[in-house]
């Protein structure tokens, strides 16, 4: 079991905008995770990732509740177990695709990550040529193949992706897809995937839609 | 991989970060140059006179006394009796002593009748002794010995012949025109009033006042070199003189004895306190120069904080993606300020960098118009702390964007 949740309650104001009194998600799972808008989706993720605490319950990654853990262990943890890919923006704009894919082992304390950069890249189809060109310059769908391999660099057992096709083209986004389940299901890291295209979700061995596990409501 | 990240951070706005650092370079620049020029010039100052114990003269203001007969600036209020200075030189304490005699000029150069024994005994700087560049101390009655700039200045070579004037108008009509003196030698340069000096013998400028009364030529025939040399030529009067003793603990003894002199009222110096006096005196200039360059400085700093907090404005989607990949909000904040402290060092290295270019090629015009002499010491200690207070401030000033960036680091979230 890669994540566990129990009891999580979390607020923003005054409404309780989740309140999730169980949710897991198996190892190698690949949840596709929809809801409206302002549901608490990206909340849920950052309490996953760490970035944010709950008021109250437990959320339990890869066994540690990272709940409990101190801010800078949190940050730690996320850097070891946690890959983010995000819709837009990704890298840091300068950098190029395999420093930003470096830095990222870097903070999980990983050296000599470049060979893996490396690799990683390769699988994901961007030209050898392209690997030190700074971000700012790689089309979107070049920058969203890197955010995966940045997000795998670290063998992570979770990836969260929040809405990342967001901002491709249907032919961008299929690849974009397979491309992040191969790699995904190669490093049998579980995967939550939100998103609202329903579309794509029979390619996902689970769908949850959020209202069914949260049991807060009207705040949207 | 951090540096590296932070330079590459600072390429990426290359245009702002340049002129941020030109801005601190130049600050930095002018803020060790005044404390360059500062010590230089103290230390030039410092270096007029040493190794003299004394400076005796008629009952005057100490620093009045210093300014006439060791850096020839103003006049002395009143001689002292040729009596009296050997009375003084006579003490047995008194190792050597050096008579000087004032008042006359050429083309607005001070003219100091003395003896041989300054040549040997004048100190300055680090105790470094007169070196001729050429010819030899005067041993003629009509022998001018040249300080270095008055040589290149007028452009005068060993053997030219020269009249001095009396009083000191570079324009005076009163010319002791009747003797003229000869070029028997030329000083090396000291960087000191000595410089801006024609020595000649006490004798000669008694000889030159033959004939005279009250600063005013008698009319009658100039007296000629022969009946000049068969005269008794001891002055009666000298401006000053200075003192060096067998023993430095018999300084304060005898400079009270001088104080007290029966024969006449004396006032005796000790050049080094009274050279330090003057010098505090010119304390506020100083300071005043070096408010003003810390104050560019915090200019250009503040520039510095400025262009880093415009930077973090454009840099949220940077901060969230750092978040992402478990960077703490500390590393943000050490990131901002590993570039301030980028921009600062590279720019203060610039600023030393070009300080020790501008030293070296304006070395022979400061010399030559401000007898500032630099010593190759680029970096004095005190300036040395002031690198590190340059470091320092440009990282407490980092902390403004700093802070900003690891404030918006901790409210950052994915997405």
């Amino acid at each position: 079991m890669v994540v566990s949740v129990q009891n999580l309650r979390f607020h923003y104001d005054k409404a309780p905008i989740l309140d999730i009194p169980r949710w897991t998600v198996e190892t190698g799972e690949r949840i596709f995770l929809h809801g409206p808008s302002g549901a608490g989706k990206s909340t849920l993720l950052n309490l996953l990732a760490g970035i944010l605490l709950p008021d109250s319950g437990t959320i339990e990654v890869q066994g540690k509740a990272i709940n409990t853990l101190g801010a800078r262990q949190r940050d730690k943890w996320r850097a070891r177990h946690i890959g983010v890919v995000f819709q837009q923006f990704n890298l840091i704009p300068y950098l190029g695709a395999v420093d930003n894919i470096r830095l990222a082992a870097g903070f999980a304390g990983a050296t000599g990550a470049s060979g893996r950069a490396r690799e990683l890249l390769l699988a994901l189809g961007l030209a050898e040529e392209q690997h030190h060109q700074s971000a700012s310059r790689l089309s979107i769908g070049q920058q969203q193949r890197v955010a995966i391999a940045r997000a795998l660099v670290n063998r992570p057992a979770l990836l969260i992706a929040d809405e990342p096709t967001s901002a491709l083209d249907r032919e961008n986004r299929d690849a974009f897809l397979s491309l992040l389940l191969n790699q995904a299901g190669e490093c049998r890291t579980a995967l939550v995937f939100v998103s609202h295209d329903l579309a794509l979700a029979d390619r996902f061995s689970r769908t949850e839609a959020l209202a069914d596990i949260n049991r807060a409501e009207g705040c949207h | 991989m951090f540096f590296r990240l932070a330079l590459s951070s600072l390429w990426n706005r290359r245009g702002s970060a340049v002129l941020t650092f030109l801005a601190i370079a130049v600050s930095v620049f002018v803020l060790l140059g005044v404390e360059q020029i500062r010590h230089q010039a103290r230390s030039s100052f410092g270096n007029t006179v040493s190794g003299i114990d004394l400076v005796v003269g008629a009952r005057t203001g100490d620093i009045n006394l210093l300014l006439y007969s060791v850096f020839r600036l103003g006049n002395a209020t009143n001689n002292l009796a040729w009596q009296s200075y050997r009375d003084i030189a006579a003490d047995p304490n008194v190792a050597w002593t050096i008579p000087i005699s004032l008042g006359d000029s050429h083309q607005g150069y001070r003219v100091m009748g003395t003896t041989t024994d300054y040549f040997t005994h004048f100190r300055f700087g680090q105790g470094r002794s007169l070196a001729l560049a050429m010819g030899s101390p005067f041993s003629d009655l009509f022998d001018v010995v040249l300080g270095s700039e008055v040589a290149r200045t007028l452009g005068y070579r060993l053997g030219d012949e020269l009249t001095l004037a009396h009083g000191l108008g570079s324009t005076s009509f009163s010319r002791h025109d009747a003797n003229p003196f000869r070029v028997a030698g030329i000083l090396e340069p000291t960087g000191t009033p000595v410089d801006q000096t024609l020595h000649v013998s006490l004798e000669g400028i008694e000889a030159i006042h033959i004939g005279w009364q009250g600063g005013v030529k008698l009319p009658g025939l100039p007296a000629t070199v022969e009946n000049i040399k068969e005269q008794d030529l001891t002055p009666e009067s000298i401006t000053a003189f200075m003192v060096g003793l067998k023993s430095r603990l018999a300084t304060f003894r005898l400079q009270r004895q001088i104080n007290t002199y029966p024969g006449e009222p004396l006032t005796a110096i000790l050049p080094g306190v009274t050279l330090t006096q003057l010098w505090q005196m010119m304390a506020v200039m100083e300071n005043t120069l070096r408010l003003i360059s810390a104050l560019v400085l915090l200019a250009s700093l503040l520039g510095l904080a400025a262009m880093l907090l415009a930077s973090i404005r454009e840099r949220q989607r940077e901060i969230a993606v750092m978040r992402a990949i478990g960077a703490s909000p500390w590393f943000l904040l050490a990131l901002v300020e590993a570039e301030a402290l980028l921009i600062t060092v590279g720019a203060t290295l610039a600023a030393v960098a070009l300080l020790a270019l501008a030293t070296s090629a304006s070395r022979d015009a400061l010399a030559e118009r401000f007898s500032l002499f630099f010593d190759s010491s680029l970096i004095t200690p005190d300036s040395l702390v002031y690198l590190l207070a340059i470091v320092a401030g440009a990282l407490a000033i980092g902390l403004i964007p700093g802070i900003t960036a690891y404030r918006r680091a901790l409210q950052q979230q994915l997405g």
